[in-house]
């Protein structure tokens, strides 16, 4: 086999040997990328930005794990940045998966801005069949969630006492690892007319631009990309940053893969032709 | 009797739905404000109940099928006795000691649960690396646009200089314009067919969630 023809048939234990290094060398020696911020992901800072000290915004954690290091920033940076504005949160976790992870980010957060459960945000957990569950929400929070996360009565916090359903809040949030996303947008959006800005994992984005040309979502973030966006103009923590180097190593890498398969085939042919 | 009673629960069930939710006429708010709203938080409440049925009967059969790999000594019936044991801690650890952070429950999830989910995902990362180099060969014209698309759309996640901008823009232009058109014509697709599935069911045309034709 020429060197062409290997150049095009490299065993994929290369390919991924390579990638292995590629995505452990930015982790030992850290670098930063450039941020470069788009239009669809401000929207979503403005927003957050216009909002006054004890208004209430609310918060959709629905994800797994296995997108954390793609989303759980963009989670982290809204709730940050609300938090730092003494604006108040609801929260739920409709995934599966989701309620340990927003339990330990909302603790995690609350804690660093002295926040107290029913007071300046109120967790509501996780309950089955997200679709019916963000219907349910839209006539009345209780419907759906008598009691939040930690069993404690919803009309017995401080903090929802006057708040019956969407129309009590600023806007949703939905930060999102499947198609709890549509849910929010068809019963959400479509149904209650909820404001509504989404952020969703890299390979989801492209989906959801009719839905944000549209004017049913005001903003969305897209991956690790979109998380160190918001990063960046929030100022609130800087992980997805400090990641899009690894992600830049690894793209790079891909790119490279692609562009010497087509240089072996299209001089391989070559050759055969002669 | 037995044939009828669902259709007629169904047909019931969708027409009111679809009053609240698709009809933006003042008869349609007058329905629903009218007697709707109670029937209408009734009916969510009671299929998230019934949702939560449906949950126990997942988890009967899991522990079904399980223990009857560990009875019959099945290949691979460790893992059932992994699988057996992580329903009953998490089942049994929840109201025991709480689902609060730093609990036993919460550190299971965070130390076994959550690396587990996180490597299955990261081992993606590779896997794409190699379908990428394989299959984006610029063997035809349609092939030739699709790599080219790709590599926008991945270049505009790498600082490139001076490149970046202009690369930036047209990753947009090609998510905004022909991806969305794309995008749409599916939706819409989509959209049209749940509407007719769902007609046919809500008329009983379409029975085959009772279990027959």
């Amino acid at each position: 086999m020429d060197f062409y023809n290997r150049l095009m048939n490299l065993d994929r234990r290369w390919v991924y040997l390579v990638v292995g290094i590629a995505v452990i060398i930015p982790v030992l020696n850290p670098f930063r990328v450039p941020v470069f911020v788009t239009q669809e992901v401000r929207s979503i800072y403005d927003f957050v930005e216009s909002l006054e000290p004890g208004d209430i915004m609310f918060l959709a954690i629905d994800y797994d794990p296995q997108a954390m290091a793609e989303v759980h920033p963009m989670a982290r940076a809204i709730m940050r940045q609300c938090f730092a504005k003494d604006v108040k949160l609801i929260i739920s976790a409709l995934s599966q998966n989701g309620p340990g992870m927003a339990e330990q980010l909302i603790s995690e957060v609350a804690r660093e801005f002295g926040k107290k459960s029913g007071i300046d945000y109120c967790y509501l957990g996780y309950k089955p069949y997200f679709g019916l569950v963000i219907l349910a929400m839209g006539q009345n929070f209780r419907i759906p969630f008598p009691e939040d996360y930690y069993g404690v009565p919803l009309d017995s916090l401080p903090m929802m006492r006057d708040v019956r359903n969407y129309d009590d809040v600023k806007g949703v949030v939905d930060i999102s690892s499947g198609n709890i996303t549509d849910a929010w947008i068809i019963y959400g959006n479509g149904r209650y007319d909820v404001k509504l800005a989404i952020g969703v994992t890299g390979v989801m984005t492209a989906n959801y631009y009719p839905y944000l040309a549209s004017g049913q979502i005001f903003g969305l973030m897209g991956g690790l990309k979109g998380a160190s966006e918001y990063e960046a103009l929030s100022k609130q923590g800087d992980r997805a940053i400090k990641m899009m180097s690894i992600q830049t190593t690894a793209h790079i890498v891909i790119v490279l893969f692609i562009v010497a398969g087509n240089i072996g085939y299209f001089m391989s042919r070559k050759k055969n032709k002669k | 009797m037995r044939g009828q009673l669902p259709i007629l629960i169904v047909f019931v069930s969708g027409v009111f739905m679809a009053i609240q939710y698709f009809i933006p006429h003042d008869a349609g708010v007058f329905f629903y404000e009218y007697g709707g709203v109670f029937f209408y938080e009734y009916g969510l409440d009671c299929i998230i109940v019934i949702g939560v049925f449906a949950m126990l009967l997942g988890i009967w059969s899991l522990f079904r099928v399980q223990l009857d790999k560990v009875a019959k000594r099945s290949p691979g019936w460790g893992y059932s006795v992994v699988a057996l044991g992580g329903l009953f801690f998490m089942m049994i650890g929840g109201p025991l000691w709480g689902i609060e952070e730093g609990t036993p429950f919460m550190q299971v999830f965070w130390y076994i649960y959550t690396p587990i989910q996180a490597t299955m995902f990261s081992l993606l990362a590779f896997y794409i690396a190699s379908a990428a180099y394989r299959a984006f060969r610029a063997r035809t014209v349609l092939a030739t646009i699709l790599l080219l698309t790709a590599m926008v759309i991945m270049l505009r996640l790498i600082p490139l200089g001076a490149i970046s901008g202009p690369n930036q823009k047209l990753a947009t232009w090609i998510l905004m314009v022909p991806s969305m058109a794309a995008n749409r014509a599916i939706l819409i697709g989509i959209g049209l067919g749940i509407v007719a599935t769902c007609l046919k069911i809500i008329l009983g045309i379409e029975r085959a969630y009772m279990g027959h034709d």
